[in-house]
């Protein structure tokens, strides 16, 4: 126990060393972060009348985040899978950081829902006994036990494993063996849960679609890896912890075959919206070619569709077996399905309205800037699990150190 | 690939992490955590216009609804009036009204008479206590009145948002739509704390000291019923009907969600729903669906029923028909 207190003392002091590069880039993170903070402390005060949501479109930047984001957490067991089923090891050198990543992403996750509440200081309502639980009725009860269950699955792997390696001591699998299993059916289930959010709803017919569980995970195993892929090579070259070229080519060919049926299932879609016109179709219709003169969306998606194009065909060409190939394609991928998947998703869902009326929705400039404040905060919090985990993953953060000179 | 880290954490840096620390470092430290403060006091600031009184330690303890007593709700509702009182100058009487044995409530619309004057929905504004901007603001009313194409029933084709002149126009016909308190409700099932729920005489209500403001409930109605408080509602002294039920029209605050519920402070009192009162064409046929004589069970035995969205499943108590 009290080793674990001097652990967790010198974490904290870790924290603070760095170079004047990691207290710029920290700053900078905080900075955006407080920004965030305060247009929220606005929203809080004001109400959600601080952003341009509407009866008609009741969810907007936020949810879309979150949608997007339950997905990037998903995907670290895109890391887990290769590591522990297929005995990789050089995909152990990285799947801590997936799953670090998967913790960040998944407060992030909260965070988004958290600021969508009318009421979250209610949110112990959520929480029995405090409240009460409306499950298993709700797939938004489901949605929280798995987020939540996700997390602490993650943090718990991740700690464990960090804790071993600081005391330099074999890790006992029965700790974390059946979790590292357990969390590869939890990644399955939270971007699953996330999708019959909105497929559970039979009055929207955009939502109302079996592809859409499909979609969602297909497409959360090409964003995550090209985040992981573009971390990993920030990692590379900015600590001292080598990663190899291995892990970011297994995870390309990961990313390759997820966005080969990733586009294959939005074909299948886009066939069964726009071959025979129903009036199913009238949302598909608003999102890529506009409705009676409204088309905010038009151009958000056909950029989508254009990156998610580059990126397959960097993906599947030559290309991406050269870094500079494979980072471009990782970021067009990324925000092409940040968009598609985000705002092409929820938005189309309530344009038109449940009645027929089109009420267009863009974020406004204080939902940006929380939205913003959330993206920093995550990686806020992404890079400070880095700076203290990779001195422990390296050896040079220990219990027993070897000190050079002797302790004062 | 080369690899040179031009680190972040060096072994030098390692080491004094093991060391105690300098009192140099300390008064560093505690600079930048002063720093850190500041800034986040700076974004908090916005807090401090909150309204006194707008979250207190009761309203977070408060229970749902129907695990509180009666003493706790007459409590609760006093304490509600007393607030009104010193906010608007007007004293409500909140009431409690619970279902009648024996009543299930049905409404049907008969779209041959309606000429979608809107009289109903601004009727239902000034009975539930909407939020409104001005005399003509009837977004936030249950009642949403569709200016319809002749030749179909098409949703897609329809304005909600129509100014002709006079009403009806000639090559239109109106539907108004408003909350169907279906029998299987999407928005009661998806609901994670239970906020909302069907009462035994089939009404949806929402207790607004429960609901946390997720909309999920939004997204799953079919009719597009539910309004949601995005702001704290604007109402005039004036305005206020002080006829109010805890449960259905009494003011609300930002933040939740609200509906239609068939005017329950009037029907569970033995009165028609305001926008039935109101309707000058007589379109609006409202009573007990468990009366084998009510003029509701009439209609539905006997004339051309519709109902809207029938293959979603909802199962509603709301019926459209047709006189001919």
């Amino acid at each position: 126990m009290r080793d674990y207190v001097t652990f967790l003392f010198r974490v904290w002091r870790l924290s603070w060393q760095g170079s004047w590069k990691f207290y710029a880039w920290m700053t900078l993170l905080s900075v955006v972060s407080l920004v965030g903070l305060n247009a929220y402390a606005h929203q809080f005060v004001e109400g959600l009348q601080t952003s341009n949501m509407t009866n008609q479109v009741s969810w907007g930047a936020y949810i879309a985040n979150f949608t997007f984001l339950v997905g990037v957490a998903a995907a670290a067991v895109m890391l887990v899978i290769p590591a522990y089923i297929y005995k990789k090891d050089y995909m152990h050198e990285v799947v801590l950081f997936g799953e670090l990543l998967a913790i960040a992403v998944i407060v992030m996750c909260l965070l988004f829902v958290t600021v969508d509440l009318g009421h979250p200081e209610r949110f112990h309502h959520m929480i029995p006994p405090f409240g009460i639980f409306n499950f298993p009725g709700s797939i938004l009860s489901w949605d929280v036990i798995v987020l939540n269950g996700y997390l602490l699955l993650n943090m718990h792997i991740a700690g464990y494993l960090l804790y071993c390696r600081y005391q330099h001591r074999q890790p006992t699998k029965k700790f974390y063996i059946p979790f590292v299993f357990l969390s590869i059916l939890w990644a399955v289930s939270i971007h699953t849960v996330t999708a019959f959010l909105y497929v559970g709803l039979a009055g929207r017919a955009y939502w109302h679609h079996p592809l859409v569980p499909a979609r969602f995970l297909a497409s959360a195993f090409v964003a995550g890896p090209s985040l992981m892929i573009l971390a990993f090579q920030v990692i590379r070259r900015v600590t001292r912890y080598y990663i190899g070229d291995q892990p970011i080519f297994t995870l390309r060919m990961i990313m390759t075959v997820a966005m080969i049926i990733n586009m294959f299932l939005l074909g299948c879609e886009l066939f069964t919206e726009f071959y025979y016109p129903t009036q199913h179709a009238t949302a598909a219709h608003y999102l890529y070619f506009g409705l009676h003169g409204h088309h905010a969306l038009v151009p958000w998606i056909w950029s989508a569709m254009a990156l998610d194009f580059v990126g397959l065909v960097l993906l599947v060409s030559p290309w991406s077996r050269r870094i500079v190939g494979l980072n471009l394609a990782c970021v067009a991928c990324f925000i092409g399905i940040w968009i598609e998947k985000g705002f092409g998703l929820i938005i189309p869902g309530f344009v038109p309205s449940a009645l027929g009326q089109i009420v267009e929705y863009l974020p406004s400039r204080n939902e940006t800037l929380v939205c913003l404040g959330i993206w920093a905060f995550g990686t806020l919090m992404f890079s400070w699990m880095l700076h203290v985990a990779i001195p422990i993953m390296n050896g040079s953060l220990r219990a027993n150190p070897e000190l050079s000179s002797p302790t004062q | 690939m080369s690899h040179e880290p031009q680190d972040t954490v060096s072994p030098k840096t390692i080491e004094q992490v093991y060391q105690p620390m300098k009192r140099r470092t300390f008064l560093k430290g505690t600079a930048a955590a002063m720093v850190g403060m500041a800034g986040l006091v700076a974004a908090l600031k916005p807090l401090l216009a909150l309204e006194r009184g707008e979250i207190t330690i009761d309203d977070l303890l408060q229970k749902h609804y129907r695990q509180l007593t009666p003493e706790d709700l007459q409590r609760i509702m006093q304490s509600l009036e007393a607030k009104c009182q010193q906010e608007y100058g007007v004293r409500p009487t909140i009431r409690d009204l619970k279902p009648l044995d024996g009543v299930e409530f049905g409404y049907a619309l008969n779209l041959t008479r309606c000429i979608g004057c809107r009289k109903c929905a601004h009727a239902c504004v000034a009975e539930n206590n909407q939020s409104r901007d001005d005399a003509n603001d009837i977004e936030m009313s249950y009642i949403r009145v569709l200016e319809m194409k002749k030749g179909s029933i098409n949703l897609e084709t329809s304005t909600a948002f129509y100014d002709p002149e006079t009403v009806p126009q000639k090559d239109k016909y109106y539907m108004p739509v408003q909350c169907h308190q279906c029998a299987e409700s999407p928005c009661t099932k998806v609901c994670p704390v239970q906020a909302t729920w069907p009462e035994k005489d089939g009404v949806i209500v929402v207790d607004y000291n429960w609901c946390i403001g997720c909309r999920y409930c939004m997204a799953a109605c079919p009719y597009d019923a539910r309004r949601f408080n995005y702001k704290k509602p604007t109402i005039k002294p004036e305005q206020i009907n002080p006829n109010q039920n805890y449960l259905s029209n009494r003011l609300r605050p930002k933040g939740v969600v609200e509906k239609c519920t068939f005017c329950l402070q009037r029907t569970r009192a033995g009165k028609y729903p305001a926008c039935l009162e109101v309707c000058p064409t007589g379109a609006r046929v409202f009573g007990n669906l468990l009366d084998p004589n009510s003029e509701i069970n009439y209609i539905l035995n006997n004339k051309r029923v519709y109902i809207l969205k029938e293959d979603v499943g909802t199962q509603p108590r709301f019926y459209y028909f047709f006189d001919k």
